[in-house]
């Protein structure tokens, strides 16, 4: 008696087969487009973080690049998320702190935009406020300071604009806008900014040979008792020269800024900002959560002379008593040649990540 | 075509009857969950004790904790007549809150008596010299100058008196002997053994305090960073994690 049931079960599912078979969908289908992983990242790193629900396409990737430099986001039809993060500087601005659309200066520097689907975590913002990259990209357009607009503005301009919906619907099948969908298409061009073709690079690929200065600098790097960069900031064997963890690297002995003590609420994260790559440091001037230094030399003089106790600061900070590492000038010169070497210009003139 | 409809709707009935007759069948494997647990002697340690909870070792220090990241490798069960089966290649523990890393699952492991759990500190000589995309990710390089691979271990804190703490970073990898001289520094860890059934959970502890004090007693005064090229501080490292592992509750 089970068996017949069964048998009768499946005869009904084979029935609704041939229906559906009968249907027309008119869906439309976008195209999808695989992420180029350089070869150092495919050999030596974990895959990118590509959520299931938004998967990488040709128009999605358009649309998220039309929509990245467009002022139709903000309040008032002047800035775009290029306003403040442009190709020029590795998708940075070099202002200290950036003006919104009301001229309001926000309160930290803006963070340069590539390899960011390889944050394994997904805690974006110097503080790690949001996660994951579409969260992270529905938080400029309504904040008062930066693009000081709704969502529910910006959406009704996207609605009525004359190309909009026929590009959301190319790209996720509905004519019908929304927030998500910006986010979800700004994700996707974002997650194209990959940046892998600096001379640090190519030397691990053979291809050219770096200066004695810049190799002397990578030793200063990977040196626990000289630089010790290296346990925050990759290796050669972590193209993305970032851990994407939350450290207090010592700048101040009382704090204006909490950084991640303000998400967790816990006071042993008080000071602590998520660290940034060391790639394109030629481009992102300047430097620091707050923008304190205009130039690398006075990063590298901080880390070797000016770090300051607190009482969050990083044990991997070392000798704090004396400000720090003490390196030679030597060194220095060394250590700055070889943090330029990780600079990637191709990346700042990439035909495919300038306004369409 | 509807033949062939008729025959798949055939074969998914034998299947179906296949079924029923296999769930009287005696289940073999089950899972072995093994979770990693701190201790300072008997007081548990979790991240919620980083930056907050004092201990003190044999040396007197007053140290508080702010990281603790191991690496383990070859976990392996072994059974009396000397067959083992290995669990897993490498496991990097993390203490830490948001991305901790301290229970693993493994299915598919044989319902049996096994007479010991052993698993290598570390990477052995071999493994050490892999390419592991994991481990890169968690950036856990140790400096080619001192060896390369990979760091068995990054145990951070600060010890001194509040307001005047000094930071120590107890990182332990290979050892260096002098330059381009290197000597392998993992250690291999045998524990007791244990019965499975359909769904095992075991602990490892993990006892904190037996790096500072057995056999070498250590001093964070003289010890505290730069160890990673430091060859006695390495071996020492090496000779105190001897005693850190015990096998803890089985369930």
């Amino acid at each position: 008696m089970k068996n017949l049931i069964n048998l009768i079960c499946l005869a009904l599912l084979f029935s609704s087969c041939n229906e559906s078979e009968i249907e027309t969908y008119t869906q439309h289908v976008p195209t999808p487009l695989a992420l180029e992983i350089p070869p150092l990242f495919a050999d030596n790193i974990l895959p990118p973080v590509i959520p299931i629900n938004n998967p990488q396409t040709v128009e999605g990737v358009a649309l998220g690049r039309k929509l990245f430099f467009d002022t139709i986001l903000s309040g008032d039809n002047t800035q775009s998320c290029a306003s403040c993060h442009s190709p020029e500087t590795a998708f940075s601005d070099s202002n200290q702190f950036s003006t919104g659309i009301d001229g309001s200066l926000g309160g930290r520097n803006s963070m340069p935009i590539f390899n960011l689907a390889w944050n394994y975590d997904e805690n974006f913002f110097w503080d790690g406020r949001t996660f994951s990259l579409e969260s992270q990209a529905l938080q400029p357009v309504i904040n008062p300071i930066e693009m000081h607009n709704t969502w529910v503005l910006a959406v009704a301009d996207l609605q009525n604009d004359t190309q909009y919906p026929n590009l959301f619907f190319e790209a996720f099948g509905t004519t019908t806008i929304d927030s998500v969908l910006v986010a979800k298409a700004i994700a996707q061009f974002e997650r194209t900014l990959i940046s892998a073709n600096s001379r640090f690079d190519k030397h691990l690929l053979g291809e050219i040979t770096l200066t004695t200065s810049e190799l002397n600098g990578f030793n200063i790097f990977m040196d626990e008792s000289k630089g010790d960069c290296f346990h925050c900031h990759g290796n050669a064997n972590n193209p993305l020269w970032t851990d994407n963890k939350f450290h207090n690297n010592g700048l101040d002995a009382i704090f204006t800024d909490y950084g991640l003590g303000y998400i967790t609420g816990d006071p042993a994260d008080n000071g602590k900002f998520r660290s940034p790559s060391l790639r394109n440091l030629q481009f992102t001037a300047p430097y620091m959560h707050d923008g304190r230094f205009n130039t690398l030399e006075e990063v590298i003089n901080h880390y070797s002379e000016g770090l300051v106790n607190s009482p969050t600061i990083d044990p991997l900070m070392k000798n704090v008593d004396d400000g720090g590492v003490q390196l030679s000038n030597s060194e220095k010169i060394d250590l700055k040649a070889f943090l330029l070497s990780l600079s990637d210009e191709e990346f700042t003139t990439n035909p495919n990540f300038q306004a369409p | 075509m509807k033949s062939l409809k008729l025959i798949v709707a055939f074969t998914l009935l034998f299947l179906l009857t296949g079924c029923e007759e296999n769930e009287e069948n005696t289940i073999t494997h089950g899972s072995l969950t093994i979770n990693f647990s701190h201790y300072w002697d008997a007081e548990k340690i979790t991240s919620a004790d980083f930056n907050a909870t004092t201990y003190t070792n044999e040396s007197n220090n007053i140290l508080t904790i702010s990281q603790l990241r191991y690496l383990i490798s070859n976990i392996t069960l072994h059974k009396p007549d000397g067959s083992s089966i290995e669990l897993l290649d490498h496991y990097l523990v993390n203490l830490e809150g948001l991305s901790s890393n301290t229970s693993i699952t493994i299915s598919g492991t044989a319902i049996d008596t096994y007479s010991s759990l052993s698993f290598t500190f570390g990477f052995n000589e071999t493994d050490n010299v892999e390419n592991y995309i994991d481990l890169n990710s968690a950036s856990w390089n140790w400096p080619e100058m001192l060896g390369g691979g990979y760091h068995f271990m990054q145990f951070e804190g600060k010890y001194g008196a509040t307001g005047t703490e000094n930071p120590f970073a107890y990182h332990m990898g290979t050892a260096r002997v002098s330059t381009g001289v290197f000597e392998s520094n993992h250690f291999d860890v045998s524990l007791e053994g244990f019965s499975t059934n359909e769904n095992t959970t075991i602990e490892i502890k993990m006892n904190l305090e037996q790096w500072f004090e057995n056999p070498n007693t250590w001093d964070l005064n003289t010890y505290n960073t730069n160890l990673m090229s430091d060859y006695n501080a390495q071996k020492m490292m090496q000779q105190n994690g001897a005693s850190v592992f015990s096998l803890g509750e089985i369930n």
